[in-house]
């Protein structure tokens, strides 16, 4: 039987969604007994919200002054303690999850693996390598406790409905005091968030200015939409680096995704692979991007975007 | 002495379009252009940049795999690295080896900070900077877009989902890049000449004592499910008039 453990991730007292995503990547494990932990100065708002997610049995909550920010050295080796009891612990492939995660595994001494797009056993599992162009099935060692990170776009978030209990813990571990928080610049907004909209509109190199960039934002607006951007409008300066989509930004599953003035590198397109429908606009008709998009539009963009606009307008 | 020590992988070329083999046994690398790692580029520029500015005395770049590292090496010596040390391991090493290999190093070495990317663009594991960190028992600062180095302390911007993230952390330190932290310089062709003349020093996996052996079997290769091919439209009022038929408007 399988005992999971998934290591909640939160900001503000609000559980970020993609918790509810690695709960259904668990839920495939067949028999599973879903655990999350809270790690927090106060868990007890997050708690709750992690209590109602449906096929958790168990919230366990550790409270302390450290866990006020999630600070993968400080977190490690609390998650490595809770960790005895549980044959598999998970964490979301996001930044949180991809900091923490590997430090717990060394400390168990076990490997870890990145990435579970798909559950074939509990101890067998599909994940991309380079950049989504190859899809591996990995067997994991049976006799040791498996710790791996969730790629949120191949799941669905668990649904809420469900009543576990919560458990506080006090955990008897050493933290250590080299690792300190400064600052931490979030860029907040009213907008969607780009990792789990379910539209996103992205522009790339073409949009050529910062300012130009209020034209992605309009439409997207418009869309009821996130914003995103491939990495050459991020390098430029265009927009912050976390809206990067791609191998080595966010990997998203929109249900419509537009890219605009974007050519479709393999490091982009492993990003948006999982979208429902992708719609490409770019000048230029041999770009990559129309090789996977559902609906291509070739033209300059700097005439389509405000002509869509006014049509989506008008309807 | 302060010393930085920077992971050097080598790895199929970002731009080589990768395919798998029809067997299903791996993915096709015979013939196929081989490259440092991007992040890990970028990891050397940065202790250059460090190296420059006088806060470190050494620069030691580091490349686990099978003889062929040495061309990455060299490439890194060309860079601006001083020494080079290959550690010869013949099949695939998995990060949480890889993290123990380093571990070894950085005992003989003492660095006062170690370099890695934040992935390697092959496997995309990005675990190897977090695992030594923990084994090593000091800090980690991963994703680092700036760096900054005061009184034992490195001060780091990190990219992070939510958007940027600053930690101070203790020298010394485990740091992983990220693409914004610098462009990597040029190799230059007299300076490929001198790196033939700098030390590359060669280790077996038993020289420094470490078990290798992978934890995980890859079972199988498989190319990505493909997208159904789709339509082009002629103008807004076409894209618009699709985008209602399927719905999503
Ligand atoms: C290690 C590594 C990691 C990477 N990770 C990522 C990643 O995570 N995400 C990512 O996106 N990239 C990533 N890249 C970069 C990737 O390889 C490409 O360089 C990048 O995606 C290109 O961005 P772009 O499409 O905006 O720019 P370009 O490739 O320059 O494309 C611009 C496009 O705009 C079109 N265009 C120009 N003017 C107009 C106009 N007026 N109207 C309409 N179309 C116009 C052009 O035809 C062109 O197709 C990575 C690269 C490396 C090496
Ligand atoms: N075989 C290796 N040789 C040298 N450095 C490595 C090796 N494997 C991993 N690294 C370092 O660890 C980083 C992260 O790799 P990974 O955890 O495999 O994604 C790389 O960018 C390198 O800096």
């Amino acid at each position: 039987m399988a005992k999971v453990l998934i290591i909640a991730e939160h900001a503000h007292g609000q559980l970020n969604p993609s918790t509810a995503r690695s709960v259904t990547c668990a839920s495939a494990m067949e028999g599973a007994q879903i655990d999350i932990a809270v790690f927090a100065a106060d868990a007890a708002a997050v708690a709750t919200q992690a209590a109602a997610l449906q096929g958790v049995s168990q919230v366990l909550t550790v409270n302390h002054p450290a866990n006020a920010e999630p600070l993968a050295a400080v977190l490690a080796p609390q998650v490595a303690s809770l960790a005895k009891d549980y044959s598999h612990v998970l964490a979301p492939s996001t930044t949180f999850g991809k900091d923490l995660l590997p430090r717990v595994a060394a400390l168990l001494g076990v490997g870890q693996l990145s990435d579970i797009m798909a559950v074939e056993s509990l101890s067998r599992f599909r994940r991309p390598v380079y950049a989504g162009n190859a899809i591996i099935t990995v067997e994991a060692p049976r006799d040791r406790t498996l710790v791996a990170t969730v790629r949120i776009a191949s799941f669905q978030a668990a649904e809420a409905g469900g009543n576990a209990m919560i458990e506080a813990v006090a955990l008897d571990v050493p933290l250590p005091a080299h690792t300190r928080l400064v600052d931490r610049t979030a860029v907040r907004s009213d907008r969607p968030d780009l990792q789990t909209a379910t539209r996103v509109v992205s522009g790339g190199r073409a949009l050529a200015s910062a300012e130009n960039f209020s034209l992605i934002r309009s439409l997207a607006d418009k869309l009821g939409a996130a914003i995103g951007a491939s990495r050459a409008a991020v390098d430029a300066g265009y927009v912050p680096s976390d809206l990067q989509v791609g191998q080595t930004g966010k990997i998203i599953a929109p249900e419509l995704y537009v890219a605009v003035g974007i050519s479709g590198a393999i490091q982009h397109l492993t990003g948006i692979k999982d979208a429902g429908t992708i719609v490409a606009i770019n000048k230029d008709p041999d770009a990559p991007i129309f090789e996977v998009a559902d609906i291509g539009l070739v033209g300059d963009l700097f005439a389509i975007l405000p002509e869509l606009e006014s049509t989506l307008a008008a309807a | 002495m302060n010393k930085i020590l920077v992971g050097l992988k080598r790895v199929v070329d970002a731009n080589v379009r990768i395919q798998v083999k029809t067997d299903g046994s791996g993915v096709v690398t015979d013939g196929v252009k081989m490259a440092i790692n991007p992040f890990d580029e970028i990891a050397l520029e940065e202790a250059l940049r460090i190296k420059d500015k006088g806060h470190a005395t050494e620069i030691v770049v580091v490349g686990i795999g099978p003889d062929d590292v040495q061309q990455q090496l060299r490439t890194g010596l060309a860079m601006g690295a001083d020494r080079a040390i290959l550690v010869r391991a013949d099949a695939a090493v998995e990060p949480l080896a890889a993290a123990r290999i380093l571990l070894k190093l950085v005992e003989r070495e003492s660095p006062s900070i170690v370099l890695l990317g934040k992935q390697g663009i092959d496997d995309d594991n990005n675990q190897t900077g977090q695992m030594l960190a923990a084994l090593w028992d000091r800090p980690q600062a991963t994703f680092a877009s700036k760096v900054e180095l005061a009184d034992g302390v490195a001060r780091v911007t990190r990219e992070v989902d939510a958007g940027l993230e600053t930690l101070d952390v203790d020298l010394p330190a485990v740091i992983t890049t990220d693409l914004r932290l610098n462009e990597p310089r040029f190799v230059k062709l007299p300076d490929i000449m001198k790196a033939k003349k700098k030390p590359l020093d060669t280790l077996a996996l038993d020289d420094l004592g470490v078990d290798a052996t992978p934890q995980f079997s890859v079972l199988k290769f498989a190319p990505p499910a493909s997208r159904t091919k789709g339509v082009l439209v002629k103008d807004v009022a076409g894209l618009v008039s699709v985008l209602r038929q399927k719905g999503v408007l």
